[in-house]
């Protein structure tokens, strides 16, 4: 089968169209840019040949380690006595606060995330030490034998009451467009109403691990399943008290990230490399499922309070966002993530005027970390619930009402933190959607089928999605890569971006394989380390593939100009007549192979190993003004869903959804659209049946899959109806003018969010606006039809 | 007596001796035979990451299969049998597997931390010609979570490869025959001396044999699909000492139709019992289909399902709608009492030590009985009910003659409304005589809140359950539509 078509994903109703990917023509390099290439690894995940972590072969002596949690959201600890757990069978070393030679903090930046707990524990599943041990059964039962003395103290659990205590955990952050209180006061309509949405466990399949081997003097090499290998290397340093060139940590894929994995690794690392250190033996840390999802950090849970003002059209005048987040016990990384719900309290629409409030605040639970969108998704919600509380208040079409407020094409119109919007294509992708899809046909053919159906009902929902691309932090928006081209013309690729699934290490090779126009298979991948890239940020941010790819590019770029000067002194020809051709070099009127060149430029001492290096241009963000282009710009998507809900029990189901979405000019169609359906499905459990519940002291009951329920592929809807935006083209100078696809996709599950919210309101025979919280589980969709029925009651005595 | 495991590894043959009988199949391979493809995602059997295929002579010449969670199981489920991992998937020659090219094609895996498991899931599916339409596909992966693709290109998988040919006949008989020869018919005893004490292990090979057995031994833990006591293990780390093995009895494993009832052998899996029940009625069957996922329908009984005595089990509150009996055997002793009867306390069953279920008998349903179940958990697929219904009332002469309410996840036990009950006797069959039903299972239960729901959706849901059963039953007029699922999927 030709590689560049997508196969028909459609039995049944299901398609998806893949544009530009004109089949190779005779003689092109296979596997270049715009090619729908398989997954590098595809052959070794199906035949059980992928080497993850704890895949490895475990070196003699290597030991396993546990981690004990704290039994309490709050306490002070009185005493520990591990005398026991010292003397239990196989145990060889109890790691605890003590035994840390270097500093006793595994956080990003604030130094507020203790390894081992300094006489206070704050949330439940705290680490308070870790046992060494030959087995990890022996590591854990030992663990038992721990006697703790906690003296609790008062648990603040929730944003409500964290808001309550005013316990703000980092700054409020403000952001100011015109008067946004006198465009409300003065405009026509106005409403204001309150959104909860829960957070969401990452479910990676494969569980954070880290696996240290010792070496020589200070030497440390920790096999990390981390989507940040450089703040893992200078958590371990830190913590051992060592310079970070003594550690190298090296990972070569992950079993999915999601951002689970970016500063939640550096715990487990700290912990075997600590271990490591002080046996001298090789020490594997991996956590058990249940331990995974009761200690690592999570999608925060916001509540956001929001208020409008709009004419009779439905055109905003005015509006005000309060966020307010549950950022756990410490900071980790919810300054930034806080700050992009603000960025995306706008999404695609131009507010006129505008004030976005942040409170980040603190509560005696998990620290929330970073997960897929990044806060994007939190900020989009609100916006997307307003915009269907205006239609609703207006009895206009929600398609309609948004329609009328995007951002330009033409640009012109700014953001609420003032900055230019000069890249919207959402009205004419919405236009687009809402024509293939049939959504006006639709949408009356369901207020039909509610009419006549007493129990069940219909929803449809739209959603516009608007998602700025860089790291909000401008200084993370920089990259490094390694490049070698061998004698033999075979080349090794190595850069700062780490492989979780989502196909950047394919991306990034198809782009050095078109560089040096080279059949993709004469390109090996090999796995990111420290030891060959340094100082690189996270592969997080949907930019993976931005930033990596163009420092790539720069490297092998850099080694193609060399063989280019060198062609041209050789064969004396200008150097615009050395031509890289497909798997040749035309020198003058003369094509070399490859290969050949390259073992000649060898010979005639050539260097043929070159580092790249790119630096997002352009964009900065101030603070102090709460301005400026923190965006080097923005990824589109549009989509409509539509569910079906059963009013007697709130069961529910997606019946179909449509998406159009914009990733410029596809690097790699197959891989792009597996993107988008992964991250709408993801979006989609996010808002219906994924949901964290705790109890009254701070226990999360919902720690394992037998209680925590991602989507099942009998969740996906068999009318999943999936296109790349045909005309997508980045207008700023990305990687081959494509866009970032990692997170966007996830937000276009807010369309079944609004549908669900619409058939609630059909259950009131859309008398009254629902109140319908988040995630949207068969007991808030029960609740929210009979708040809707008894408020209609109201009405009508 | 046996005193090892004799088993195919691929083709390989191995022999056990003196294993912790509790080693987990997951273990086995990734730790002792460093077979790493297969992945630990959960250790309870709710991702199936770990999905392995067993199988089996039929006895008829050809084999039987099951795909299960190795995590969960124990190594001695492999003695007779074969055991295959994703790594015995791929032809000599390095040709992948029409199922493992097939996800390649389809760019059915990302992470592909997944991926193993549902290559072996598909696989055994493929082999036993399992599933042909796209929703017998997603059914059959159901108990394999991605978090990656969205499931869209591993559906299409499954299906693309359906066409490929399958072993032939001459290579079954011989695969059978070998199996066969492994088998020696008799009891299967381990014992291992670890850190924590001896362990021992009896897999009898009769009922008079279990019931000898287990008299000797009352503190022994009965285990047969493992899904309930293998988490005693991964996840609570309990030392058992010693584990009777139930599921080498064929007579457990027996489903017997006598006209009027169906016995069902304690033995009997959720996917044996299949069948058998939903022909008793359609929403047996689309129950047992939202029972867990095939894995753990594969490796779970009907027994165990009652025995364990969980509030939340499924069938419980269905065939006590039912009116099933239970049979009870001790040492030689038999008796049987009304399933509901089995039920005492939280925790606490009419059970003596050294007692155990031999079976259950469900009488089938009269003409004039109208019967429905219904699960509501919070994901339809391998979920735990929040609340389980099954009613079963009948009618004679226009008025509800009796009436079997019963629910699960309701109160400390799978439990019937007594005061719903009541309030049905003697009315007509109608909403009117359901929403008196409704009001009055307020008086029959106080339900908990937990994280699958809380009291006040589980009583509410529990009364529209009600309401949803008298309107599908409504005996004239236009038919209601009320479940998503029939809407939703045309």
């Amino acid at each position: 089968m030709d590689e560049t078509v997508i196969q028909d994903r459609g039995i049944s109703a299901t398609f998806s169209r893949v544009p530009h990917s004109e089949p190779p023509h005779d003689g092109a390099i296979k596997g270049g840019v715009a090619r729908s290439v398989k997954h590098d690894s595809a052959p070794r995940h199906v035949a059980g040949e992928a080497i993850y972590t704890d895949d490895i072969p475990e070196l003699p002596g290597t030991l396993h380690l546990h981690l004990a949690m704290s039994a309490h959201a709050h306490a002070a600890i009185l005493s520990m006595d591990l005398d026991a757990v010292r003397q239990a069978a196989g145990v060889v070393r109890v790691l605890t606060l003590d035994d840390i030679p270097g500093k006793n903090d595994y956080s990003p930046f604030f130094g507020d995330d203790p390894i081992f707990p300094e006489g206070l524990v704050q949330y439940v599943g705290q680490c308070l030490f870790a046992v060494a041990a030959e087995s990890r059964e022996a590591a854990f039962q030992a663990a038992l034998l721990a006697k703790i003395e906690y003296a609790p103290l008062p648990a603040v659990l929730t944003v409500d009451e964290a808001l309550a205590a005013d316990l703000d955990l980092l700054p409020r952050h403000e952001m100011r467009l015109g008067d946004a209180a006198a465009a409300i006061d003065a405009a026509p309509h106005r409403l204001a109403n309150t959104l909860h949405m829960g957070g969401q466990d990452h479910f990676y399949l494969e569980g954070q691990i880290a696996y240290a081997i010792p070496g020589e003097g200070d030497d440390m090499f920790v096999y990390s399943s981390t989507q940040h290998p450089s703040e893992v290397q200078h958590n371990v340093a830190k913590a051992l008290g060592i310079a970070d060139h003594s550690v190298t940590v090296e990972v070569r894929r992950m079993g999915g990230g999601f951002g689970g994995k970016e500063s939640q690794p550096a715990l487990m690392a700290n912990v075997a490399a600590l271990a490591a250190r002080l046996t001298g033996r090789p020490a594997k840390l991996r956590l058990d499922r249940d331990d995974d999802m009761v200690m690592t950090g999570k999608r925060h849970d916001f509540r956001i309070d929001y208020a409008v003002g709009f004419d009779g059209d439905g055109r905003i005048l005015g509006a005000e966002f309060d966020q307010a987040a549950r950022c756990g016990y410490s900071a980790d990384l919810s300054g930034g993530i806080t700050d992009r719900a603000m960025f995306h309290a706008d999404n695609a629409y131009d507010l006129q005027a505008a004030r976005v409030t942040s409170r980040r605040m603190k509560t005696h639970t998990v620290s929330n970390t970073a997960f897929r969108g990044f806060g994007g998704p939190q900020g989009l919600l609100a916006t997307e619930r307003m915009m269907d509380e205006i239609a609703f208040g207006l009895g206009l079409d929600p398609f309609d009402v948004r329609r009328a407020n995007y951002y330009p094409a033409e640009g012109g119109k700014v953001t609420p933190y003032h900055m230019e919007v000069t890249d919207s294509v959402i009205l004419e992708m919405m236009d687009e959607l809402a024509e293939s899809s049939d959504y006006r046909a639709r949408r009356r053919a369901i207020r039909a089928f509610n009419a006549t159906s007493p129990i069940l009902k219909k929803g449809i929902g739209v959603t516009p999605l608007k998602f700025g691309i860089s790291f909000t932090t401008t200084h993370l928006n920089q990259a490094g890569a390694l490049v070698h081209v061998y004698k033999d013309g075979s080349v090794h690729l190595n850069h700062g971006g780490t492989e979780m699934g989502q196909g950047l290490f394919i991306k990034v090779a198809q782009v050095v394989a078109e560089e040096f126009q080279i059949d993709l298979d004469r390109v090996k991948i090999t796995a990111t380390t420290t030891a060959k890239v340094p100082n690189t940020s996270a592969t997080a941010a949907s930019s993976g593939t931005d930033l990596n790819g163009m420092a790539a590019k720069n490297a092998a770029g850099a080694i193609k100009q060399r063989l280019i000067a060198f062609a041209a002194a050789k064969y004396s020809v200008p150097e615009e007549q050395v031509v890289f051709l497909p798997n040749r070099v035309r020198v003058g009127n003369e094509e070399i192979a490859f290969p050949d060149l390259v073992q000649e430029a060898y010979l005639n001492q050539v260097s043929l190993s070159a580092a790249g290096f790119y630096a997002t241009p352009g964009i900065h963000y101030d603070r102090e003004t709460a301005s400026g282009r923190p965006f080097f710009y923005f990824a589109y998507g549009a989509a409509i869903s539509e569910v079906v809900i059963d009013t007697l029990t709130g069961e529910n189901r997606l019946v179909r959804a449509d998406i159009l979405h914009d990733v410029g000019r596809s690097l790699n169609p197959a891989i792009d659209l597996g993107q988008i359906e992964g991250g709408f499905i993801q979006g989609l459990g996010w808002l219906t049946t994924e949901e964290l519940w705790w109890d009254k002291s701070g226990r999360l009951r919902t720690h394992a899959p037998s209680t925590y329920k991602i989507p099942t592929a009998n969740d996906r809807p068999d009318d999943l109806r999936i296109e790349l935006w045909d005309k997508g083209y980045n207008k700023v100078d990305s990687i081959y003018r494509s866009k970032a696809v990692g997170e966007p996709p996830l937000m276009l599950a807010i369309s079944a969010f609004s549908a669900l919210t619409d058939a609630v309101a059909a259950a009131g025979g859309y008398r009254v606006f629902p109140h319908l919280d988040a995630p949207a589980t068969p007991e808030r969709i029960l609740m929210a039809v009979e708040d809707v029925k008894t408020r209609v009651r109201a009405l009508e005595s | 007596m046996s005193d090892a495991i004799r088993f195919l590894l691929g083709d390989r043959e191995r022999v056990l001796r003196d294993v912790p009988p509790t080693l987990t199949v997951l273990e086995y391979l990734r730790r002792h035979e460093r077979r790493t493809g297969t992945k630990e995602g959960c250790a309870e059997g709710d991702c199936g990451a770990c999905t392995v295929v067993l199988q089996e002579p039929d006895g008829q010449g050809g084999l039987r299969r099951r795909a299960v969670n190795s995590c969960i199981q124990f190594v001695a489920v492999l003695d007779g049998r074969q055991l295959l991992t994703v790594e015995d998937l791929k032809a000599a020659d390095g040709t992948l597997h029409p199922v493992q090219q097939a996800i390649v094609d389809r760019h059915g895996s990302q992470c592909g931390f997944c991926t193993p498991g549902f290559v072996m899931q598909l696989y055994s599916g493929w082999l036993g010609q399992d599933y042909s339409e796209r929703p017998e596909v997603k059914n059959w992966i159901a108990g394999n979570l991605c978090r990656c693709t969205g499931y869209g290109p591993i559906i299409d998988a499954g299906l693309a490869a359906l066409d490929a040919e399958r072993p032939g006949t001459a290579e079954t008989t011989a695969l059978a025959e070998r199996l066969e020869a492994l088998g020696h018919g008799e009891m299967l005893h381990l014992a291992h001396d670890g850190p924590h004490g001896r362990q021992e292990w009896f897999a009898p090979r009769s009922v008079d044999e279990l019931a000898a057995i287990y008299l000797a031994h009352p503190d022994a833990v009965l285990v047969a699909g493992a899904t309930d006591v293998g988490l005693w293990v991964t996840k609570q780390h309990r030392h058992l000492a010693t584990l009777i093995d139930v599921t080498r009895i064929p007579e457990l494993a027996a489903l017997r139709d006598t006209g009027n009832e169906l016995a069902i052998g304690a033995g009997v899996t959720h996917s044996a019992a299949m069948e058998a029940l939903s022909a008793l009625h359609p929403d047996l069957g689309k129950l047992l289909t939202r029972f867990a996922a095939v894995q753990i329908r594969n490796a779970g009984t009907v027994g165990g399902n009652i025995a364990n005595g969980s509030p939340i089990g499924d069938l419980p509150p269905a065939l006590i709608a039912l009116d099933a009996r239970l049979q009870l055997r001790k040492g030689r002793e038999q008796r049987e009492i009304a399933l509901e009867n089995f039920f005492v306390a939280y925790g606490n069953q009419d059970r003596a030590p050294g007692e155990f279920v031999e079976s259950v008998t469900v009488p089938k349903l009269r003409p004039n009985t109208r019967f429905a179940c219904y699960k509501l958990s919070k994901r339809f697929d391998s979920d735990i009910s929040a609340v389980m219904a099954a009613f079963s009332v009948t009618v004679e002469a226009g008025r509800i003659a009796s009436a079997r309410l019963a629910f699960g996840g309701m109160a400390a036990t799978p439990k019937r409304a007594k005061a719903a009950e009541t309030a049905l006797m003697g009315s007509a069959f109608g909403l009117e005589a359901f929403e008196a039903a409704a009001v009055a299972l307020a008086e029959d239960f106080q339900p908990l809140t937990d994280m699958r729901a809380s009291a006040q959706y589980r009583l509410l849901a529990a009364q529209n359950l009600l309401r949803r059963f008298a309107l599908e039953n409504a005996p004239a007029g236009r038919p209601v539509a009320t479940r998503v699922l029939e809407i939703a999927h045309g």
